[in-house]
């Protein structure tokens, strides 16, 4: 059960292991989205308070600091305390997310938690196994490589898993030893604030992570533009992507990975399990009402199944139960803000205006809230705007198909490449298919199926780089090659 | 003559800041800890065996009897084998768990070593006579951190997917080999445990574990906290036993998929020509040793006397690695071996429970009536005699520390491991000779080599024939880093990622693909895939 009457303890910014107050004066405030009440006003973080967080974590990153002559181990042993503190104030955390982002509380609970803490664990696991090599080189040299950290790290993270993304970034990070400023959305800070104090309380030197909520045009920016900050890493939608590799360019060359969009196709065939593939065409949409860069948002459907397919969907998306987040039984919350409610709105519009038909939902769920009916859309051609842009609300979007080789080309057709779904009982359709997606991710038999062992990217304008399993390492490694003259070497 | 130590010992070994544990900190021992387990430990369960025999486990402070400790025999290790086979069956809760949650476990057991690190703590020394103050910030907590480093280990062992010629999806699992047998020493009983549960279990093992005779109860107390933790029955089998009926009822168990034996030289050939003789399991090997500790003219002399004493010293001697020929650069040979006789004639040896203590007795009377006969050996065949030379004490296993000096290379202290705590100094010209002198053995464990200059550490360190080099130290170990030897010293490496590769079977695994994914084209904007 959610905690009830939740005080919102942490509202400042997080630098240096202490509590400030804007630089500027200013607050933002943050509403609960499915009451539009106001939760509170958080301090909101411009240029300068970046300057200063930036300059904490590069003395944080000094050499000979306490963070760079730390034990490997210890730095393991920091994440696994942070992984216990969380499991500690998992109820706490589960009920100010939902609050926060308008999710389900069962789902913060037992899907974002569960993974913020595995994921803390998982790099826990990974600091002392991060290994250079011993090479050999031509001539009489003795050759090795140390795996450094990069120094300090921008971090800028979305409102539609906070918590969970905040552990994905900062993770990885400490792990390989960096230092951290880290910007969480403007509609969403209370988890990450809640997580700063954690971060305290489990020991982290002061300046290894500074947690800084602001806006993007202003603190968002300032730390794309800094010409003191190493790397930065986005997760956001792929117009922000574009802006953030601009910046880069345009001011120091700081390493970049982006997490982005997706319109991701997911593919039945008719030799699957039909009722299965149904419910996980179905989650592969509705998840996180919709809010999520793998969202299964193009359902390619094998013709000789079309009808039946479509029929049970639309059933599925009628039967869902929308309310509010903290009540069990309910499995839909609002959407994040006024600026997504209309621009899912505006595409659902276009998709009845473009010819699609509709087979249920289609508008606001009620009045005065930010709610939107689950919608399906049927007889879906690939050049509507519903099959191209990304919506990132309740619309599911189901195409026709014909041939194997017509569906590849039409999943493929498309700037994005963050994931895909295939449904198959033929282990050739499977390998087929799975090698010819141009994706990140390909699901087969299954949807959203994630862990934190497993890498998480996105081919062409869905991203770059990788984020979780072993992979997301190289992003934060910096790779020196020492060579030393020797007087004779020998094998 | 009693003297504070412990600044001197401890932070030699790595991980352990000397902060950390100073003598304040280590909290007063029960010098009569209870013993609460001397079962065999089968399937989550506690039995005695099959035969109802039992034998006793010494205080070797004292000579005095501890305790009576089951004895498992052939039947038992029957018993255990049958267990760890079913915990393995294909489908089985062990097989069937998350790798990340295998982590936890060890995690999870870790923590409640760390929990307990007072007890484990006092229990060690009254079994092996280890000083307390050495088992308490050094064993345990070498214990704990080897644990938690292969508990992260378990979901990050990762097989590889592999672009074969032809039309072929390729890609390898690292499986589990199966059962694997364990069989550990008595120097270091709690730390020789996690050194083989780690890997072991991380990568989804099941064991059966025989432990020393001189030192079973550390042992059969991390199995209650195997239990408690949670690890499925049959996963880990403990069995205090006899080698020559125990051991070798594992070493030649037609349904052990494997064996890993730490012990001396002589049974590792036994262990070998078992495999050979039964199932052909799997066998690695961390054997004796005879590691020479080069000193160059150019080294720091107080910390090249210090690191040599300790090399030798520490754990009474009684380490495979020990540095047991200090060869010194003739032109400071002198003023070494005078530093060397000051520091172990002030080395303090007694009672284990007294903080004070750096030495402790040997393990048991045959090591100690061994050691005496080596120390005879040397003065009979001309070695110096320098300091030390006899018994220590009136009862328990005590010895002198002892110095040698004028060792030659043909002498038998020069050549066989002495496991006590006498050191041999020997005498050396050129770089040359000695690496040649220094490789002039059939073991190949350790090394160690003390100079400034960034090119002799480099050539010495290429041309010792050893499976660790120290430069500047000695006995630094830390869970990340292999440890293993050449040669009659072992095979095999334990620690580190490559202790990983011990207990892994690799399968390949090769399945048709389709070949039109080959030449799909997409003629979209996006481009082409051919």
């Amino acid at each position: 059960m959610p905690v009830p009457d939740l005080e919102v303890q942490y509202t400042k910014i997080f630098i240096d292991n202490e509590w400030h107050e804007s630089c500027s004066g200013r607050k933002m405030p943050v509403h609960n989205p499915a009451t539009g009440d106001l939760l509170c006003e958080v301090e909101e973080a411009d240029t300068e308070d970046v300057d200063k967080a930036v300059r904490s974590a590069r003395t944080a990153f000094q050499l000979g600091s306490p963070w760079r002559c730390m034990d490997a181990s210890d730095r393991g042993l920091l994440l696994n305390r942070l992984a216990d503190l969380v499991e500690r104030d998992r109820l706490r955390l589960a009920t100010l997310e939902a609050l926060d982002s308008g999710k389900i509380f069962l789902m913060a609970y037992f899907v974002d938690l569960m993974a913020t803490v595995k994921t803390l664990r998982y790099y826990g696991g990974w600091a002392d196994k991060v290994q250079g090599k011993t090479i050999p080189v031509d001539g009489e040299y003795f050759t090795y490589t140390r795996h450094e950290p990069i120094g300090v790290c921008g971090q800028i993270i979305p409102w539609n898993f906070p918590v969970m993304m905040f552990a994905w970034k900062i993770a990885p990070a400490l792990c390989c030893g960096n230092t951290v400023i880290i910007k969480p959305a403007e509609q969403t800070p209370l988890t990450a604030l809640h997580m700063a104090c954690l971060i305290k309380e489990a020991g982290f030197p002061p300046g290894v992570v500074n947690v800084l909520p602001g806006y993007g045009p202003t603190a968002g920016n300032a730390i794309a533009h800094h010409m003191d900050i190493d790397k930065i890493a986005f997760t956001g939608s792929t117009a922000v992507g574009k802006l953030v590799q601009k910046a880069a360019g345009d001011s120091n060359l700081k390493r970049v990975t982006l997490e982005l969009g997706g319109k991701n196709p997911n593919i039945v065939f008719a030799d699957c399990d039909l009722e299965y593939a149904v419910e996980q065409a179905h989650s592969g949409l509705f998840f996180n009402q919709g809010q999520c860069c793998l969202a299964g948002s193009r359902v390619f459907v094998e013709d000789s199944i079309y009808e039946e397919f479509v029929c049970r969907s639309a059933e599925k998306a009628r039967n869902k139960v929308l309310g509010n987040p903290l009540v069990p039984g309910v499995d839909q919350g609002p959407q994040i803000d006024q600026k997504q409610f209309d621009k899912i709105l505006e595409l659902i519009e276009s998709g009845k205006r473009e010819g699609a038909t509709l087979e249920c939902g289609g508008g606001p769920w009620d009045r005065n809230s930010l709610f939107i009916q689950p919608t399906v859309f049927s007889n879906v051609t690939d050049d509507m705007r519903i099959a191209k842009e990304e919506i990132f609300g309740p619309v599911q979007q189901i195409m026709r198909f014909h041939s194997v080789n017509e569906v590849i080309q039409r999943a493929n057709a498309t700037h994005y490449g963050l994931a895909a779904g295939v449904f198959t009982n033929d282990i050739d359709k499977a390998l087929t298919v799975s090698s010819a997606l141009q994706a990140g991710m390909v699901w087969v038999n299954c949807y959203n199926a994630m862990s934190t062992q497993c890498p998480f990217g996105g081919f062409k304008m869905s991203g770059n780089g990788r984020e979780l399993g072993e992979y997301a390492l190289q992003e934060y490694t910096e790779v020196k090659a020492v060579t030393i003259k020797i007087s004779q070497k020998n094998s | 003559m009693l003297r504070i130590v412990l600044s001197r010992t401890l932070p030699r070994i790595s991980g352990i800041s000397n902060c950390q544990y100073s003598a304040a900190a280590i909290p007063v021992p029960n010098a009569q800890p209870e013993v609460h387990y001397n079962k065999l430990f089968i399937n989550n369960e506690w039995q005695d065996a099959v035969s109802k025999r039992s034998f006793p486990t010494i205080n070797p402070a004292t000579g005095e009897v501890i305790c009576q400790v089951a004895e498992a025999d052939k039947a038992d290790v029957d018993k255990a084998v049958k267990a760890a086979r079913e915990a393995f069956r294909f489908g089985s809760p062990w097989r069937r768990m998350d790798a990340s949650d295998r982590g936890l476990l060890l995690s999870r057991l870790a923590d409640a070593i760390e929990r307990d690190t007072a007890y484990l703590a006092e229990l060690e020394t009254l079994d092996n006579g280890k000083p307390y103050a050495v088992s308490y910030s050094v064993d345990v907590p070498m214990v704990v951190k080897c644990l938690r480093y292969y508990a992260g280990w378990a979901d990050k062992w990762e097989g590889k997917t592999i672009p074969i010629d032809g039309d072929f999806f390729c890609y390898t699992r690292h499986e589990p080999i199966g059962v694997c047998g364990q069989i550990i020493p008595w120097n270091f009983p709690l730390l020789m445990q996690a050194w083989k549960l780690g890997p072991a279990l991380a990568t989804g093992n099941t064991v059966v574990m025989k432990v020393a005779e001189q030192t079973p109860l550390t042992a059969l107390y991390v199995a209650s906290l195997i239990k408690e933790v949670g690890f499925p029955p049959g996963v880990v089998n403990i069995l205090p036993g006899m080698g020559p009926s125990a051991g070798s009822a594992i070493t030649s168990h037609m349904d052990v998929d494997k064996v890993a034996f730490t012990g001396s030289t002589e049974v590792g050939h036994l262990i070998q020509q078992a495999s050979g003789s039964s199932n052909l399991k799997k066998v690695t090997l961390e054997l004796g040793g005879k590691s020479p500790n080069i000193i160059m003219s150019d080294a720091n002399m107080a910390e090249a006397v210090e690191q040599s004493h300790f090399a030798l010293f520490f754990n009474q001697g009684q380490c495979c690695c020990a540095g047991s020929r200090t060869y010194v650069q003739d032109t400071i040979y002198d003023e070494f071996m005078e530093r060397s006789v000051e520091r172990a004639k002030s080395r303090v040896v007694g009672d284990p429970f007294n903080m004070k203590t750096e030495q402790g007795p040997q393990v048991d009377e045959e090591q100690f009536k061994k050691i005496l006969g080596y120390i005879s050996s040397g003065k009979r065949e001309g070695a110096k005699l320098m300091c030390g030379g006899g018994v220590a004490a009136d009862r328990g296993y005590f010895i002198q520390p002892t110095i040698f000096g004028d060792v030659q290379d043909g002498m038998t202290i020069a050549r066989e491991e002495i496991f006590g705590p006498v050191m041999q100094i020997l005498k050396f010209k050129t770089l040359e000779e000695v690496v040649e002198r220094a490789n002039d053995t059939k073991y190949g464990l350790a090394a160690a080599v003390f100079t400034k200059d960034i090119d002799k550490a480099h050539y010495i360190s290429s041309g010792l024939r050893a499976g660790t080099v120290w430069i500047n130290c000695y006995d630094v170990f830390g869970a990340q880093a292999p440890f293993g030897g050449y040669k009659y010293s072992g095979n095999g490496r334990e620690l580190g990622e490559y202790g990983l590769d011990n207990y892994t079977e690799v399968k390949t695994v090769r399945t048709p693909s389709p070949p039109q994914y080959c030449r799909i084209k997409c003629s979209g904007p996006i481009g082409n895939i051919s």
